[in-house]
This record gives structure tokens, sequence and C-alpha cells, in this order.
């Protein structure tokens, strides 16, 4: 009897799947909890969110929450669809000036050859093992002498370089084949070609876990609004549903946490889902065989 | 793969590259380098965020180690404690559940990795709103009371300001939340592995699942593996959140004090500046020696 191989991404369903569906269930059991719980919890009327002893599952499910939620925020000065519309627009260009920038950095990095290149990778590593605490008041000095504090650029351009994608991104750079792209250098091709045409089909598994990072860093990020934008208008929506649920501090505030939880989880979870296919592709490979 | 490729020496390859770098370099520089650098100026100040600061040499160093007892005692314990664990642990699980997705076929996996990454896409929010319910120290948290009906204690426990569990509680969710993004890099890096490799190995002679991650699935992903020791190494000492999020700052008796406490607790509570960036600085340092020798261990050769 033959050992055949076992083929990474089956097509189908076997029976030797079933012992490593058995050993990983109980960890995904545990790490599926927290979002059963938020869910639960968002939709739990007052009495149930109190009950003694706790109950974990809603019995009668109820958008209370929800509305107590929306009534809190209208009695603000400025509409909620205002900062839905400022968290959009910083998150939007965050993600794609990010990806971009990381993706043409990270092909110089991997395959082109200049002067300073080892350097620039390690100072670009040093740079994400630098704990964020301690950069942020000179952050702050470097913003407010470029003069952006309380602008839109204030949230995005801070953001945008990350390490932590550049150095995902080049990982990924490395593993192209050399032999592809002098291929393409032989017929002609450019570098801004190689890199559109080769590089980035390539490392679309890259690029879909970078945007899933990027996203999560801005969708998060309260530090931009917390101390380099004053203007309520021009905050986030995190920052907003922040204050609101710690100032809101009452019996009720749990259930409009959890549901303000909830709405800003669902985005992320979206964006992971349309991602995932990309995260997961195994299609990438197809063109270097 | 010691031979040089024709892509090296490309003319114009120089001036072109740093075409490619260059707007991924301005903004890097003013919004990351730019203030890295003044905090590890500030580490040899007096800083206190009112005053000029004053130029103190060494001692926020010489004091950190000599002089910190908090430090020494709770803090760099801790943190050592932390990180033995969350880091290589995290750092296995990822590999090993990642590893295991990819032996599913197409939909399990996807439901599986979905959860297995929820604890990234909500940490944060998650925090406040869920752990600190779950473990709530009278008899309506979640623990407590089922651990009351189950008969293992009859009393409740007040988990996160007791000393003992503190520490162990917050190294749970470390662990719990440690499927971040090394775990996608592992997971995208074993899918688009080349299938044929798999197929070659087993006429070569390997025998079973084990043989093939060690001999065929590792060497072939080694710059995600090293991508995913990296961030574990840096989240297993960069990681000060659930702590203070359980807790407060400073936590308990400096039960679960971490190095990342320290730095906040001074710098923000006792608007310690300079200290504090002697104490990131050092903490730096700590990180760097890890992440070199994971580099070594998965060098390309």
């Amino acid at each position: 009897m033959a050992y055949k191989g076992h083929r990474i991404n089956p097509q189908k369903f076997e029976k030797s799947q079933i012992k490593i569906i058995l050993i990983i269930l109980p960890l995904v059991l545990v790490m599926g909890l927290p979002i059963l719980y938020i869910i639960n919890h968002a939709f739990k009327p007052m009495d149930e969110l109190f009950a003694y002893p706790p109950k974990f599952f809603v019995s009668r499910p109820t958008f209370d929450n929800f509305t107590k939620l929306f009534k809190a925020s209208r009695t603000a000065g400025i509409p909620l669809s205002r900062y839905v519309f400022n968290s959009s627009i910083v998150t939007i260009t965050v993600v794609f000036s990010s990806i971009i920038l990381s993706t043409a950095a990270g092909f110089a990095l991997s395959k082109l050859k200049f002067k300073g290149k080892f350097a620039l990778m390690n100072i670009n590593q040093a740079a994400l093992m630098f704990v964020p605490v301690a950069v942020m008041i000179p952050r702050y000095m470097t913003i407010n002498v470029l003069g952006i504090t309380d602008t839109f650029f204030a949230h995005i351009l801070p953001l945008i370089p990350l390490p932590v994608a550049l150095f995902l991104v080049k990982q990924f750079i490395d593993q192209v084949p050399d032999s592809l792209i002098e291929a393409a250098y032989i017929d002609g091709a450019s570098e801004w070609k190689v890199y559109r045409k080769i590089v980035l089909p390539l490392i679309k598994p890259a690029i879909a876990t970078a945007a899933i990072l990027v996203f999560q860093q801005v969708w998060t990020n309260m530090e931009t609004s917390n101390y380099y934008v004053s203007s309520e208008g021009l905050k986030t929506l995190t920052f907003y549903m922040n204050t609101l649920t710690t100032t809101q501090n009452t019996v009720a505030g749990q259930g409009m946490q959890a549901a303000a939880s909830l709405i800003m989880f669902l985005p992320s979870l979206v964006l992971f889902i349309i991602l995932q296919n990309s995260v997961m592709n195994t299609m990438a490979h197809s063109g270097i065989k | 793969m010691k031979q040089k490729s024709r892509i090296g020496r490309r003319e114009n390859s120089n001036r072109r590259a740093y075409v490619f770098l260059f707007p991924y370099l301005l903004l890097f520089g003013i919004f990351i380098i730019i203030p890295v650098v003044i905090a590890i100026g500030l580490s040899f100040t007096n800083y206190n965020a009112i005053e000029f600061p004053g130029f103190v040499g060494f001692l926020n160093y010489i004091n950190l180690i000599t002089n910190d007892e908090i430090f020494m005692q709770h803090v760099l314990p801790n943190t050592v404690a932390y990180a033995i664990i969350v880091g290589p642990g995290g750092y296995i699980l990822s590999f090993l559940l990642a590893w295991a997705l990819a032996q599913l076929s197409k939909l399990p996996r996807t439901i599986f990795a979905l959860i297995l990454y929820s604890p990234s896409l909500t940490s944060g929010i998650a925090m406040t709103v869920l752990w600190k319910v779950m473990f709530t120290g009278d008899q309506t948290g979640y623990i407590n009371s089922w651990l009351m009906s189950l008969g293992v204690i009859n009393e409740p426990i007040i988990w996160l300001v007791n000393t003992r569990y503190l520490l162990p509680i917050v190294i749970f969710i470390g662990l719990w939340s440690s499927m971040g993004v090394g775990f996608l890099a592992i997971l995208a890096g074993i899918l688009n592995s080349d299938e044929t490799l798999y197929e070659a190995a087993a006429i070569d002679g390997v025998k079973n699942r084990f043989q093939e991650m060690i001999y065929i699935t590792i060497p072939n992903m080694k710059p995600q593996m090293l991508f995913a020791a990296v961030m574990s190494i840096v989240g297993a000492f960069q990681n000060g959140t659930i702590s203070t999020q359980l807790a407060g700052n400073p936590t308990p008796s400096y039960a679960a004090q971490l190095i990342v406490n320290h730095v906040e607790d001074y710098g923000f509570i006792r608007y310690e500046m300079g200290y504090a960036a002697a104490t990131s600085v050092a903490l730096l340092g700590i990180v760097w020696i890890f992440s070199s020798i994971s580099k070594k261990m998965f060098a390309e050769d």
C-alpha cells in the first residue's frame, strides 16, 4: 500500500478529515464563544441582561438595545451619518493607499537591487517592534509641526505607512520565482509592468491579508480622533460609539455596549468573508508551474 | 539558490527602486521614523511633558536596571511569563490550526477560519464587553456562576482583583486572541504551496501527514513562518491592553503588570516621559534579540 500523499485543499469531504475536525472543534468552540456572546447579548431585553443566574443565550430577542443606542445618538448635535461618512472615507482611503504603497515598496525590497536595501528592511522591522504608546507624544509633535491637525489628513496620513503590511507583502514577494521575473525582463517588460502584471496577481493572498489587517487598524483606531482631531464633526464612528457607551455607564450601558460592538464588528466580518477567498486562494501558483 | 540572477544586474535598477520605495518611505519617515527617533532621544532626558527636556545621559537606563523594584520584581517576571507562554504557544497553535484547516475542504475550512480569526476581529471592543462580564467577581459572572453550579467552588471568586488568578487570566486571553495576521499568513502560505511537491514526496518515501509537514510544508513557506514568528514575538511582548482593560493600570499589586503597562504608567499617569521612553527602548532591545534568533531559524539559504 503506497502512500499517495495528502493533498492540501482537498476538493471534497473524506473520512480522514473527521479526526482533524474532532481535534480542532473544541478550540473552535472556545474561540467562537465571544461572537456568539456578543450577538446574543446585543439582542437581550433588560431583564435577561441582569438575570440571575446569568443566561448565555437570548430567549426573547428584541431590538431595544439598538433603539436605545440610536436614541442616545439623536440627542447629540451631530448626526450619526456624519460619523459613518467620516469613518468610511478614512478607512477606504487608508486601505487603498496603504496596499499600493506597501506592495510597491515590498517589490523594490524583494526583487530590485539598490543601496541600503538591508538597512531599510531592518529599520522597517525595528519600527514594528517599537511600542506604539511610546511614540504617541513625538507623533503628535510631528503632526503639529506639519500643521495637519484637525483635518482629514490627520486621520489618513499617519495610518498609511504600516510596517507590518510591508513586511508581510515582502515575505510573499520573496516567493515569486526570480526566473519568472527574468523571463519578463527578457521579453522587454519594464519594472512597472513586472510589478503590475506579475507580482501583484501572484501575491493576491498577501494583499487580501494585508487589507484585512489595515482595515482593522484603521476601523478600530481611536488615537487619531482622540489626539489629532478636535472638531466633533471630524471624528470617527469608533470614537463616537466609544464615548456613547462609556458615558452612558448606567444599567442600560451593557446592552448598548453589546449592540455597539456588534455594529462595529459587522463591517470587519463582511470584509473578512469577502477577502478570505483570496487569502485561501489556491490558484495563485498556477502561473508559475 | 546562490547564483546571481540577472534581476540584480539591470541597469538603472538603483534609481527605479527608489521610485517604487519613495511614497512609502516618505510617510514612513515622517510618521514613524522621526517620532521613534524623538522617543529614543527623549530616553536620555528627564522630559515630563511640561518643561523643556533636560539631558540626563544614561540615568534613566541605570535607574531602570538598578532602582526600579516594581520593574524587577513584578513587571519583568510577568512579561517573561506572558511572553514565554503566549509567544511560542500562540505561534505553534497558529501553525497547527492553519495546517489542520488546510487539510479540510473549502466550506468547513472557511467557517472554521472565520471563527478562529474572530477574536482578532473583535479585539479591543470584545475585551471590555465580553471578558469583564465573563469574569465578573460576584455570582452574576458567567464563570463564577458555571463553576458554582458545577460545584467546583462554593463562593464566587473575585477573579480580576485576586493576584493569583489575574496573570493566568491575562495569559489565557492572550492565547485566545493570538490567531492573528500570522495565522492568516501561514494559512495562505500552506494553501499556496505547490501540490506537485506532495505527490513527488510521496514517491520519495514520505509516509504520513506529519512527515509531509516537516519535510515539505515548513521548508516551502519559510517567509511566512518567519513573518508569523516575528509577529508572535512582537505580540507577546507588546500586548498590554488585556491587563489594563481587565484590571486597570496599575493592575492590583502589579499582578499582571507587563512592560507595556509600565511604559503607560510612567508616560501617561506619572508623566515621566523620559523614563517611559527608556523603558520602551529596553523593550525594543528585548524584542529585537528574540526576532534575530527567529530570523536565523528561518533564514533563506
